[in-house]
């Protein structure tokens, strides 16, 4: 008796991945979005690594607070406001999808449409600050992927013109003081300055445009991620007719195309954190 | 989730965006400190705002990891092979970064050589343009 017992459940461990089991007791669908996720994880890492290494390589770098310091309305000098609402705007559409999930667990149909339709208007909040910020460091500020106007000192020394904005004549910095070379009709100007201490103390030089990686990653990797949001409102607006038109109703599986999407839709707030991270907070 | 009731996850989750909304904001708030931008005062260690950064931000992974992708509630063997493989990055962080640094100790050298290999490309270059014109001039 014992034997046939052993024997019974040896067969069904063998049978546990042909099909009919589920292995980590959840769905198909489900664990394939966590692998999906964990190689686009992979993906986002090589690409913030690269700028990780770029960045540690290069003697200067633009500095975020100051580049990112631009608020609408023509404001300056805000260090990081905009991108901390950008920040709190998806955080929050995290938040609503949570709370679509969660209606979807007890087959709530207008709770799930309701918080979903938040959480796509969430995601067209962020996609419209990303454009705004796309909109002022190329137009504004001309960055470009293979030209960058923010840079830093790596020495001490004095202004010997003014550039109208902030920089005056006879201002003086220090080894790490951010700035940002000006346009005028198509024209750089780059500002001269005097070396004032160490061994090319009396030299005359002019700003040098900073690491040209910068505007390369930075256009890209935000991209790559404001591409992974345009996605998801798509998916997300895909899902939420289909749950308005009671498509999952019929599926009794508690929503789960909802709790599909979400996962996904919290990888890419998980994205953020780190792009965040790298880009404006270090 | 099916460990909670509606009412319990519902109050959880709120809870848990606030808490995710408080360490942004005071992520924001230490990052301008230590650059001198608010309070006043210089600009602090560079090192200890990094590490400060990313602890904090590894906090805020784990929250939307565990609580809002409901990972604490996936079964054990689900967890590993999602998790232990980013392990990996650890180390490449580690080395990459390495070679970074020692990329920029060396720059000075790397200049050198360019400088010395773009001396020896105007030699080929003007070799080139002196037999051309010899070709031209017969």
């Amino acid at each position: 008796m014992a034997e046939t017992l052993t024997h019974h459940s040896v067969e069904k461990d063998e049978k546990l991945w042909e099909g009919g089991k589920q292995p980590f007791k959840v769905s198909y669908g489900k664990l394939m979005m966590w692998y999906f996720l964990l190689s686009d994880a992979f993906t986002f890492a090589g690409f913030l690594i690269a700028y990780g290494t770029l960045r540690m390589s290069s003697p200067t770098w633009p500095v975020p607070d100051f580049v990112f310091s631009t608020i609408p309305g023509g404001i300056h000098h805000k260090p990081l406001y905009f991108v901390t609402f950008m920040t709190f705007v998806l955080l929050f559409s995290s938040y609503t999808m949570v709370r679509a999930v969660q209606e979807g667990h007890r087959e709530n149909k207008n709770g799930v449409v309701f918080w979903m339709v938040l959480t796509i208007l969430g995601g067209i909040g962020f996609l419209s600050c990303q454009a705004w910020e796309w909109t002022t460091l190329i137009k504004g500020e001309h960055v470009s992927v293979t030209k960058n106007p923010f840079s830093s000192h790596t020495e001490h020394g004095i202004y010997l013109e003014g550039d109208g904005h902030d920089i005056k004549e006879g201002d003086s910095f220090a080894p790490g003081t951010p700035y940002l070379i000006h346009q005028h009709d198509g024209k750089w100007h780059n500002l001269k300055y005097k070396v004032t201490e160490g061994e090319n103390a009396g030299a005359v030089k002019e700003q040098a445009f900073g690491p040209k990686a910068f505007g390369a990653l930075f256009f890209f990797i935000t991209g790559f991620h404001g591409f992974h949001v345009l996605s998801g409102v798509i998916f997300l607006l895909i899902i939420c007719v289909n749950a308005a038109t009671g498509l999952y109703v019929k599926r009794r599986n508690g929503y789960e195309m909802v709790e599909k999407i979400g996962l996904y839709w919290h990888f890419v707030d998980l994205v953020w954190v780190f792009v965040f991270l790298v880009f404006y907070l270090l | 989730m099916g460990h909670l009731s509606y009412e319990e996850s519902k109050s959880k989750a709120l809870k848990i965006i606030l808490i995710l909304a408080a360490i942004t904001f005071v992520e924001v708030i230490i990052c301008l400190w230590f650059k001198g931008h608010i309070g006043g005062g210089e600009p602090k260690s560079a090192v200890m705002l990094g590490a400060i950064m990313i602890a904090m931000s590894l906090l805020k992974a784990y929250l939307i990891v565990y609580e809002f992708m409901h990972m604490k509630y996936e079964l054990p063997g689900l967890v590993k092979t999602v998790l232990l493989p980013t392990l990996l990055l650890v180390w490449a962080v580690v080395a990459f970064f390495m070679e970074g640094d020692y990329w920029k100790n060396r720059r000075g050298e790397i200049l050198e050589k360019d400088k010395s290999e773009s001396h020896l490309q105007l030699e080929y270059d003007s070799n080139k343009i002196n037999k051309d014109i010899r070709r031209m001039s017969h």
